[in-house]
């Protein structure tokens, strides 16, 4: 199936490309990013795609999106949920946030390794993964639902937290 | 009209507030028209006025050290592209933010980004680097977006672009954003990771930024509080900068405090003047109610781990004791660990070290590039024996091998992580290894126990 860019997509990649002038290799952290935004995942098309746009071997696209935490070769839920797992967290609490927003969320962790970090609920409306260090040590346990940030975040509570992204 | 705070996030009184100075204000907004009724910009207008080289002077004057880990003085580092050079200069703020217990940048990135700018901008015309980057951690979106604003402000008032302020100078800044890779903070992991490759650190020498960085260009790297800190050394002048602070460890610099005590938050103070016991009791507002002080991370997780009963040799002969340590860089070494990136992580009497440990080895596990053996395999084994010290299925022996395992790494490998994800392990058992040893189980001494348990005895392993 060949992929379908949105005209609106490819006009911000073509302006994102010239943030590069010296390399546009460069761009390939900042299209990864906004192919994941759009696509929810980055899949071997999308790596092709994005290596032919910047006159790159797939392999040098690929190595990227295998290496960095952050790009996701599967999809994930409809909300992504990260939360922190590093010392001032687990401190505060996260490990038994990230229990209560399984359970609340029906996510099995079980299978979960380190090149699998991603568990997705039965239903694949949420997903959730550890992440390291947020900053934000001072107000733990903290998670990010997406694009949005919390802090301070007791685990009795997940189920309220999940509730605001319920659509 | 004095500055007012949104309530119950009002700075402490013996906060200094510099950088921090608009951060939970009240009627502050990210926006120009919000920084330029402060004064913002001002600092520009005057340094664009200087001469280059004395922008440097007044950095080297004002005796800033960075404030994104190691502590090295800013105007050095400035100073230390070839004055032969001819090749275009490069800038990138280091706004990756990822020691755990580190939590500045990203209020300034979302709450005064123009600051940064400013300082920035300032920097770019010392050095004269006419295109810059802003490296910002994934995690950090809605700060991506914040930032970028800002930068598409400044250039439509004149101060970022062509010809700036009808100085004759050009410059650009951009954000670059991360994906979520601890090692994307290393200075020269972040330039390859900016070059679009994985951020696999590069070997000094020879490949000192300053020398041969992002392209292969002269490339200075600054975390955002020191380029912030640019703007007031320019307002202040460098010799009045160094008077706040104390000699050596001039400035204010943002503590970060997490863990157990009643008040958590961020503190911007003089350096040195205010000491460890002082941030404890009077800024965290002291210990959670029957608690009492086990040990203390004091300059991000990667600094070694003081512990609360420890006596400290300074270098003018006075022992001094945890609560009585200054917080400034020079002091901290002394004391045998680091000032770091501000990030200081208080632990009480309910904490279980070899918990501690465990948790920061899985840190380090996760986050080694894996470029060099010794960090990639080393790292891993200190997180797989420590997994296992924790699960109580380990032998006391299990603790030496542990040990042995960072004093092999550390001093090996290509970049700073070598040291950063060895020195929590050599400091933790080095002060709490009978505690360590007390979770084994004493009775497995010699035998060889893999993760699904009991295996041979040690001599059949082979
Ligand atoms: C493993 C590792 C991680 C680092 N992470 C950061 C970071 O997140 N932010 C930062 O500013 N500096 C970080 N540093 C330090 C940078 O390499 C570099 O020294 C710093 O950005 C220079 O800025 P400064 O002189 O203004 O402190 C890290 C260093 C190492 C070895
Ligand atoms: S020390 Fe570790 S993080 Fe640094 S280059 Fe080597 S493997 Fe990578
Ligand atoms: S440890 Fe969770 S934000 Fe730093």
């Amino acid at each position: 199936m060949a992929l379908a860019i949105p005209a609106e997509l490819e006009s911000k990649i073509d302006e994102v490309i010239t943030h590069y002038p010296v390399s546009k290799r460069s761009a390939v952290l900042p299209l990864l990013h906004l192919m994941q935004h759009q696509f929810r995942f980055i899949s071997d098309e999308i790596v092709n795609w994005v290596a032919a746009k910047l006159s790159l071997e797939p392999i040098q696209v690929l190595e990227v999106v295998t290496f960095y935490p952050g790009f996701r070769q599967t999809a994930p839920g409809k909300y992504h949920i990260r939360v922190c797992r590093t010392l001032s967290c687990a401190m505060a609490g996260s490990y038994e946030l990230m229990d209560s927003l399984c359970q609340a969320a029906k996510i099995d962790r079980s299978h979960v390794d380190h090149h699998h970090p991603i568990a997705v609920s039965e239903d694949g409306k949420y997903s959730i993964e550890f992440a390291e260090c947020l900053a934000s040590c001072g107000f733990g346990p903290v998670c990010m639902v997406e694009d949005d940030f919390f802090e301070k975040v007791e685990p009795a509570k997940a189920g309220e937290l999940l509730a605001r992204y319920s659509a | 009209m004095a500055i007012q705070y949104i309530s119950g996030k009002e700075p402490h009184a013996r906060e200094k507030r510099l950088i921090f100075k608009n951060i939970d204000r009240v009627g502050f907004t990210p926006s120009i028209d919000s920084f330029l009724e402060d004064g913002g910009y001002e600092q520009l207008k005057v340094a664009l006025k200087m001469e280059k080289s004395a922008i440097i002077n007044e950095v080297k004057a004002s005796g800033l050290r960075g404030r994104g880990g190691a502590g090295f003085p800013t105007g050095v580092k400035w100073g230390f592209i070839p004055p032969t050079n001819t090749k275009p200069v490069y800038i990138i703020c280091n706004a990756d933010e990822s020691e755990p217990g580190t939590f500045k940048d990203r209020y300034i990135l979302h709450q005064d980004p123009h600051q940064l700018l400013e300082g920035m901008i300032i920097a770019c015309f010392a050095v004269n680097a006419k295109l810059g980057y802003i490296y910002i951690r994934e995690e950090f979106p809605q700060a991506a977006i914040i930032v970028e604003k800002a930068i598409a402000e400044a250039r439509a008032k004149g101060f970022l672009g062509k010809d700036i302020l009808g100085s004759g100078f050009d410059c650009e800044l951009y954000v670059h954003r991360g994906a979520g890779a601890y090692i994307c903070g290393e200075e020269t992991g972040l330039i390859e990771s900016l070059e679009g490759k994985r951020p696999y650190p590069r070997i000094k020498p020879p490949y000192f930024p300053a020398a041969l960085g992002l392209y292969m260009s002269p490339t200075i790297v600054n975390n955002v509080e020191s380029l912030c800190h640019v703007k007031h050394i320019i307002q202040m002048g460098g010799a009045e900068y160094a008077k706040l602070g104390t000699p050596n460890n001039t400035g204010t610099r943002i503590l970060c405090v997490s863990g157990d005590v009643q008040k958590p938050g961020y503190y911007e103070v003089e350096v040195g003047k205010v000491t460890m016991g002082e941030v404890i009791d009077v800024l965290c507002g002291g210990m959670k109610p029957g608690r009492k002080l086990k040990a203390i991370i004091p300059g991000g997780s990667s600094s070694k781990v003081l512990r609360a009963d420890e006596k400290f040799k300074l270098k003018d002969g006075r022992e001094i004791g945890i609560m009585d340590i200054p917080m400034d860089f020079d002091t901290m070494a002394a004391c045998g660990s680091m000032a770091g990136s501000g990030g200081v992580i208080i632990m009480d009497d309910s904490r279980s070290m070899t918990w501690v440990i465990n948790n920061l080895n899985n840190f380090y596990a996760h986050e080694s590039c894996g470029q060099c053996t010794p960090c990639r395999e080393g790292s891993l084994w200190m997180k797989k024996i420590s997994d296992r010290i924790v699960s109580g299925e380990a032998s006391p022996d299990d603790v030496d091998s542990l040990e042995s395992v960072a004093n092999q790494i550390e001093g090996k490998t290509i970049c700073a992580f070598g040291e950063a994800c060895s020195w929590p392990t050599q400091s933790f058992i080095k002060k709490f290894r009978d505690e360590m040893k007390g979770d084994c189980k004493p009775e497995l001494v010699g035998e060889i126990v893999s993760d699904e348990g009991k295996v041979a005895a040690a001599g059949l392993a082979a």
